[in-house]
């Protein structure tokens, strides 16, 4: 259990109850769409490819884009589902998206892997660990080019760490001064390759920032709290100073790398998993805080949590009932000028057979 | 009319842009203070400064996933690689983001981004150094792809480019970047050559010569001996843009004169010509009077040896020999 100052930091002390009892919300309302997400996954026929579950790891997500204001952006790796949620995407286009309908976010196109809703700042989603490292610069380097005071959240596993395009974009992140900051959610393990055995560190992982002069700390993930209130100076920094910062929040995944993960219980111990689930489950933890705070009761714990499995059920039948994407549909959304149908895509050939 | 090298043309039409949209950034390795590994930029930092202009470490994928990441939000990159064979480092970007995001987020998303820079063999570089991958970006939907012969195509396909809300990459040679060429002036308008629009270079009767870039130069050059030495009526179709591709130029070349050689810079396996001669076999087969040709680069890794590497590309004696065998 980590300090309790943390909910004294000015950040944490201007949530109003109400506001409390939506983060909380919305922690549970990713993990029951998960849990759902997972039970049809598991049903022949309804999904196809990957499921990387975020379940156990939702205080980082929901924590951290609690923060975030009308400037401010996200980006993630492909374990994506919590932060589509918690930027305000439904749960309607994010499991008919895991479905392969039409009525997906990605109309089909995209998968799990592949959630986006740049109306909403969340520009995915994206399936090669670390590809979205310099993307998320990008966004950062976009707001500072269009003076706009606004930071990028760009996310990333512990077992992206080791990536090239990460190292050159905190290179060009510092030598820039571009407001990005990253969040290396470590759960310990790099698919099956725990951290010790994947990568050299000094420290920790994100003490690597000292190697490019930029600002890091870490971060107890189980507690909502202490996410936000270090998070809150990272963004600040970046918003005023447009510096970058690295926050490395440790966390923990309860299911596999994705769900095609056979081996999760092999390289890692029960009493590991069981220990994690116990002491430092992040909606857990936030529960008990919510309720000794006088926030929270069973009355509302229990209807928040029926709302949640009722919601991602419904979004189950939306799913389903969407129609599925036309062999038409495949040829649309690669070109932004034949989508739009200008002068310039009369021009030539777009498309061979 | 005024003329311009094939650099100051790619210059000009990058000053022209920058000064249409103050969103376009010019960024690239040594493209600000030094002026440009080759000068295309030489001059754009002094008139634009620091934000317009921006010179970045060495370090591909970092700063052309950058220049994506920024064209998301509405910045439009034009992102110099100094030589397009260093794509290789920067992949994944130009590739699975620059490519795919489009599709990936059905159409939410948008990457308006120019990468540009010289792809060709024959300056004795070496393997590392000669890669020309207008062929291999051509074959992934979501990438446009040019490469312009000719200063007056230089500049208006760039200046295309850098409207077009696509992913453009734009193959240019460092041994065309001298090379003199009419283009119009300024004064007379706004001077852009659409992508997908193929030109004839040269009319001619007795075999079409497709090619791009640089061969395009050789086919030229071959089409004046084969004219001079053989009698041979040669037609010089240059494609110019790869995709989109002017399939109806090409199938309009081969209808008149039913004998077709392709010059194409590029290893004979898969890349550009082997995909035109697919295009000409299924659209045009019955107007063939004999197999399609090529004149590729000889399969083997860019030798380094300057006794020799030119004759491992496509030039124009190897043209007028081909032509040849065939007419």
């Amino acid at each position: 259990m980590s300090d309790l100052n943390f909910a004294a930091s000015p950040i944490n002390q201007s949530l109003t109850i109400e506001r409390k009892i939506e983060l909380y919300t919305q922690m549970v309302r990713i993990r029951r769409f998960e849990q759902v997400a997972l039970a049809n996954y598991q049903k022949p026929g309804r999904m196809g490819g990957f499921l990387h579950l975020y379940i156990g790891q939702e205080s980082v997500a929901v924590g951290t884009l609690s923060l975030a204001g009308e400037h401010d952006h996200n980006i993630t790796a492909y374990r994506c589902h919590a932060h589509a949620l918690a930027s305000g995407m439904s749960m309607n286009e994010c499991m008919a998206e895991m479905f392969g309908k039409q009525t997906g976010c990605s109309k089909g196109k995209g998968g799990s892997m592949h959630f986006f809703a740049p109306d909403k700042n969340f520009w995915g989603g994206h399936g090669i660990v670390a590809g979205q490292t310099p993307l998320g610069l990008g966004l950062a380097y976009g707001l500072k080019y269009l003076g706009r005071e606004g930071c990028c959240l760009t996310y990333l596993g512990d077992g992206a760490v080791n990536q090239g395009s990460f190292h050159e974009s905190l290179n060009l992140a510092a030598l820039f001064e571009i407001p990005v900051v990253y969040i290396i959610e470590n759960n310990g393990y790099s698919m099956g390759t725990s951290q010790k055995r994947s990568s050299s560190y000094t420290g920790c992982l994100a003490q690597r920032a000292e190697g490019y002069a930029i600002e890091w700390d870490v971060v107890d993930g189980s507690d909502i709290y202490e996410v936000r209130a270090k998070t809150h100076i990272a963004m600040e920094r970046a918003r005023k100073e447009h510096k970058p910062t690295i926050l490395e929040i440790d966390t923990y995944r309860y299911y596999g790398h994705s769900v095609a993960d056979a081996n999760f219980k092999k390289y890692r111990t029960p009493e590991e998993i069981e220990n994690y689930k116990k002491n430092h489950d992040p909606i857990h933890v936030f529960r008990s805080r919510l309720v000794a705070e006088g926030v929270l009761n069973d009355e509302l714990i229990e209807s928040i949590n029926k709302s949640a499995k009722e919601e991602a059920d419904a979004s189950v039948v939306f799913a389903e009932e969407s129609p599925a994407p036309t062999i038409a549909d495949i040829s649309t959304d690669v070109y932004w000028e034949t989508d739009n149908q200008t002068e310039a895509s009369k021009i030539g050939h777009h498309f061979f057979a | 009319m005024r003329t311009l090298t094939y650099r100051e043309a790619l210059r000009e039409a990058m000053d022209e842009e920058l000064a249409r949209d103050e969103n376009v950034v010019i960024m690239g390795e040594e493209v600000a203070q030094y002026n440009g590994a080759y000068k295309v930029t030489e001059g754009l930092w002094a008139k634009w400064g620091d934000k317009r202009i921006v010179d970045t470490p060495i370090s591909e994928a970092g700063f052309i996933g950058m220049g994506i990441g920024a064209s998301m939000l509405g910045v439009r990159p034009v992102m110099e690689l100094m030589f397009w064979s260093f794509h290789s480092v920067a992949f994944d970007q130009l590739v699975n983001n620059a490519a795919c995001v489009r599709y990936m987020s059905g159409g939410l998303c948008s990457c308006p981004i120019v990468v540009r820079g010289p792809a060709n063999g024959g300056t004795n570089v070496g393997a590392t150094h000669s890669h020309i991958p207008e062929g291999m970006f051509a074959a992934f939907p979501g990438l446009k792809v040019c490469a312009p012969a000719t200063p007056a195509d230089a500049k208006g396909l760039l200046k295309a480019a850098i409207r077009d809300n696509d992913p453009v990459y734009f193959m240019e040679n460092t041994l065309l970047y001298g090379n003199v060429g009419e283009v119009p002036d300024p004064a007379d308008g706004d001077f852009v050559i659409p992508l997908g629009k193929a030109d004839i270079k040269r009319e001619g009767k007795d075999i079409s010569i497709i090619a791009h870039g640089r061969s395009v130069i050789h086919a030229l050059a071959a089409a004046e001996t084969l004219q001079a030495e053989h009698g041979i009526s040669a037609e010089v179709l240059d494609l110019r843009s790869i995709r989109p591709l002017d399939v109806d130029a090409i199938l309009a070349t081969v209808a008149k004169t039913h004998r077709v050689l392709l010059v194409d810079e590029s290893k004979p396996f898969g890349g550009v010509s082997a995909m035109v001669s697919h295009l000409i076999q299924e659209h045009a087969f019955d107007e063939l009077d004999g197999p399609i040709k090529r004149v590729c680069t000889i399969d083997a890794p860019a030798i380094y040896s300057p006794h020799i590497e030119n004759e491992q590309l496509p030039n124009p004696k190897r043209i007028v020999e081909k032509v040849l065998t065939m007419v």
